[in-house]
């Protein structure tokens, strides 16, 4: 047997004190971490194939689990650490490019945290949003820069397709294949009950999600899997997809293995056929390839729908952000780098993209800059975390932000970064019948209402605390934000001033 | 049948004005490379005099189009049924992710045609080009047939990098000899008689239409390139 250069990065920790042996355990880890051993007359376990995801221990009714990390350790190396070290040994076992999940988990500098929101005093007071209205909806689409009349002189409102979101926060762009069938009922009825809008990736839209039509944004990308004029009539809006901050310039590819049943049946391609989304669309290479098919899509559904482009935060985002602005779509979307996803390649993940703070400023000075950000709505994710993210995120200048990781930590995911293997053992990124159904769909809708109705209720608040009363009023309302610890530069890019200042 | 004087009209307008007609066949007149022309459409037969301009027929599900003339770029894009005939020539990224319907080309297919193609069920996408096709013939595809005929070409009818990516589909050629640069991803074989039993239907109907005899297609065999199952389309990854 060959020497195994990889040691468990976690150990599953068993008081005996406690452990009842009731074998639940067992049953709950899709990993196959625990066993009964009959001779022992015990529970036991495969340290090695847990990837920390405490379905176990939250579930071990004598609570005689928890996950630790090991402290087995390599000699100690600032610059070869245990990760690098283990990495090679990987690639040098199998050959293969290194696969990850979920958003950009390294040290990278978060400029949300160090934003600071202003609140008023003495003059200008604060707003007690317990009493007085606070809006917080939002239209998303071009904004008309003239007043219309008709011939009596009545204003004319008919303008363009625009979104009504009762709430500034969408859940993005998560395929059915990536995520399971519960996952995406629970976002579909969430949506529907908030009055805002969730994303169908590009896999389609299942048969049983048509009727939340009304509040869901169908996707095209490269792959155009499921696209055809039903489901782009069923959608509130449509969705491009030219990049994803989690792997920008990189397509997806979902293997064969994974397309089966339903999930076939959604994407209309075979069972058991890869569905590979190429990196370009091979019919986009510039900004009028991008307006040809932002036109097709409303000729296709006679600009009855707000057409949105979605892109990475890459360095030249501002420029391309322009060129979007131009080609005729509605919404321009930008997803950060932190952006979460169900796979995607290691090294892509983590040294592609640009924080999504300083890409949003950048393209909204950009926008304001050349006259045209009225032309277009603003949504920005990539690691929104909480309603402060969500404040700062708008008084940056976007118009709305998606949240894809908050709604799927809502739904019970711990972050164990290993989607890809398909053996979500929280029914969230797995299609394996067992799997999905410990995902409740009543519960789940219940616990992203929850978190955005939550979410709403501290935006008012701190919108109440600077005065403001509405979320048009916060939109690029720089001046209510203040940096702490940035270089000149930083705050130059993100159009703030120094905390003090 | 109705006709439309399409010159000084925009592509809303006149997609506008072929949504609200009541009759079934409708005769554009005119066309000056307007996009879009109907896209999305299911029912009713469009003939156009003069050119299309590009995306054609995007998204056509269902509705039959007939140009009388050339195409420009991007015809049939992610088309889901229906048919469209070209009696010349059309430009580049024909029948982009296509999934059913059937286009048929009298001419020549310019670059990308058929890239991603796909196919499901009952539906099974068909492109046939009666002359020569540009290089990156059926990238990606996944499913569906294209057929080039070579008709009145003297070498290989396609450019480079032909079904590169390809996993699923077939592509056929009537050609002498294969394009030099098959990529790795596909497996090319002389056909044999069930491969040709199975396209006569279609090579019947696309003669019917441009007025081709059967044996107008004698004289060359025809290859098939499906994908190479032996050397599949994946990169090998390694979880991390
Ligand atoms: S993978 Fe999850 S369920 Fe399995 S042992 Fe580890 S923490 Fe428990
Ligand atoms: S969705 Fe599931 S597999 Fe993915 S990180 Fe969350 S808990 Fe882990």
């Amino acid at each position: 047997m060959p020497v195994n250069y990889l040691m468990p990065e976690y150990e599953v920790y068993r008081n005996p004190a406690r452990c009842i042996a009731c074998r639940a355990c067992e049953r709950q880890c899709a990993n196959e971490v625990h066993h009964y051993d009959a001779d022992l007359k015990a529970m036991v376990a495969d340290d090695a194939k847990c990837v920390n995801c405490h379905r176990c221990v939250s579930l071990c009714p004598t609570r005689a689990l928890k996950i630790v990390k090991s402290d087995h350790t390599f000699r100690e190396n600032a610059n070869w650490t245990g990760e690098a070290i283990t990495e090679i040994y990987k690639q040098a076992a199998t050959g293969g490019v290194l696969l990850s999940a979920m958003g950009n988990p390294k040290a990278f500098p978060i400029y949300w945290d160090k934003l600071l929101i202003n609140a008023s005093q003495v003059t200008n007071p604060p707003i007690d949003p317990l009493r007085e209205p606070m809006e917080t909806r939002t239209f998303l689409g071009k904004k008309s820069d003239t007043i219309r009349r008709d011939a009596q002189g009545n204003i004319l409102c008919q303008g363009e397709p625009q979104l009504e979101l009762k709430v500034p926060i969408m859940f993005s762009a998560m395929s059915y294949g990536s995520i399971s069938y519960n996952a995406h009922a629970s976002l579909a009825r969430a949506a529907q009950a908030l009055g805002t809008y969730y994303n169908t990736g590009e896999g389609g839209l299942h048969q049983d999600f048509y009727q939340y039509g009304a509040n869901t944004i169908v996707q095209v990308a490269s792959g155009r899997f499921g696209v055809f004029s039903d489901y782009l009539n069923a959608g509130a809006a449509i969705e491009i997809k030219m990049g994803q901050g989690a792997k920008p310039g990189i397509g997806g590819h979902l293997p064969g293995a994974k397309i089966v049943g339903d999930i076939s049946r959604t994407r209309m391609i075979p069972e058991g056929s890869d569905a590979i989304s190429p990196a370009p669309h091979h019919d986009i290479y510039s900004i009028e390839d991008l307006r040809q098919l932002v036109f097709s899509l409303k000729e296709a559904t006679h600009y009855q729908k707000p057409v949105f482009v979605k892109i990475a935060a890459v360095h030249n985002v501002a420029a391309i952000a322009s060129g979007i602005a131009r080609s005729g779509a509605d919404v321009i979307c930008i997803d950060g780098f932190r952006g979460g996803t169900g796979a995607a390649p290691t090294r892509i993940r983590d040294n592609v993209g640009i924080p999504i703070e300083l890409a949003l400023a950048s393209v909204d000075t950009r926008l304001r800059e050349e006259g045209i950000r009225d032309q277009v709505g603003l949504v920005v994710g990539g690691s929104i975390r909480n309603a402060a993210d969500v404040v700062k995120a708008i008084a940056l200048g976007a118009d709305a932000v998606y949240i894809a990781t908050s709604a799927l930590i809502a739904l019970g995911c711990h972050l164990c970064r290993s989607c890809q293997s398909g053996k979500c053992n929280w029914g969230i990124a797995t299609q394996r019948p067992e799997l999905v159904k410990r995902l409740n769909p009543d519960v789940g809708s219940q616990r992203l209402v929850n978190l955005v109705t939550a979410w709403k209720h501290e935006i008012e608040e701190i919108m109440g605390g600077m005065g403001i009363n509405s979320i048009e009023a916060l939109r690029g309302n720089r001046m209510m934000l203040r940096g702490i610890g940035l270089t000149d530069r930083e705050l130059s890019i993100l159009g703030i001033r120094h905390a003090g200042e | 049948m109705l006709t439309i004087q399409a010159s000084s009209r925009g592509y809303r307008e006149l997609n506008e004005a072929i949504t609200a007609a009541q009759d079934q066949d409708i005769l554009l007149e005119g066309v000056l490379g307007q996009r879009f022309l109907g896209a999305g459409l299911s029912e009713k037969s469009l003939t156009i005099h003069g050119i299309p301009g590009n995306a054609l027929g995007a998204y056509l599900d269902g509705a039959r189009i007939h140009v009388c003339g050339n195409a420009q770029d991007a015809t049939g894009d992610t088309m889901n049924d229906g048919q469209i005939i070209i009696d010349g020539s059309c430009g580049d990224a024909a029948g982009y992710a296509m999934r059913g319907g059937r286009i048929y080309i009298r001419g020549n297919a310019g670059y990308r045609a058929g890239i991603h193609m796909k196919a499901y069920q009952e539906k099974l996408p068909v492109m046939v080009i009666g002359g020569r096709a540009g290089s990156f013939l059926g990238e990606y595809q996944a499913g569906g047939i294209i057929i080039v005929l070579g008709l009145g070409e003297e070498g290989v009818p396609v450019g480079n990098f032909c079904g590169t990516g390809m996993h699923g589909g077939r592509i056929y050629l009537r050609t002498a000899s294969l394009p030099a640069d098959l990529p790795s991803q596909v497996a090319a074989r002389q056909a044999e008689p069930a491969d040709l039993e199975a396209i006569a239907p279609i090579l019947e109907d696309y003669g019917r239409h441009f007025g081709l005899a059967a044996q107008d297609l004698e004289g060359k065999p025809f290859y098939v390139l499906e994908p190479n199952t032996q050397n599949p389309y994946h990169q090998l990854y390694t979880p991390n």
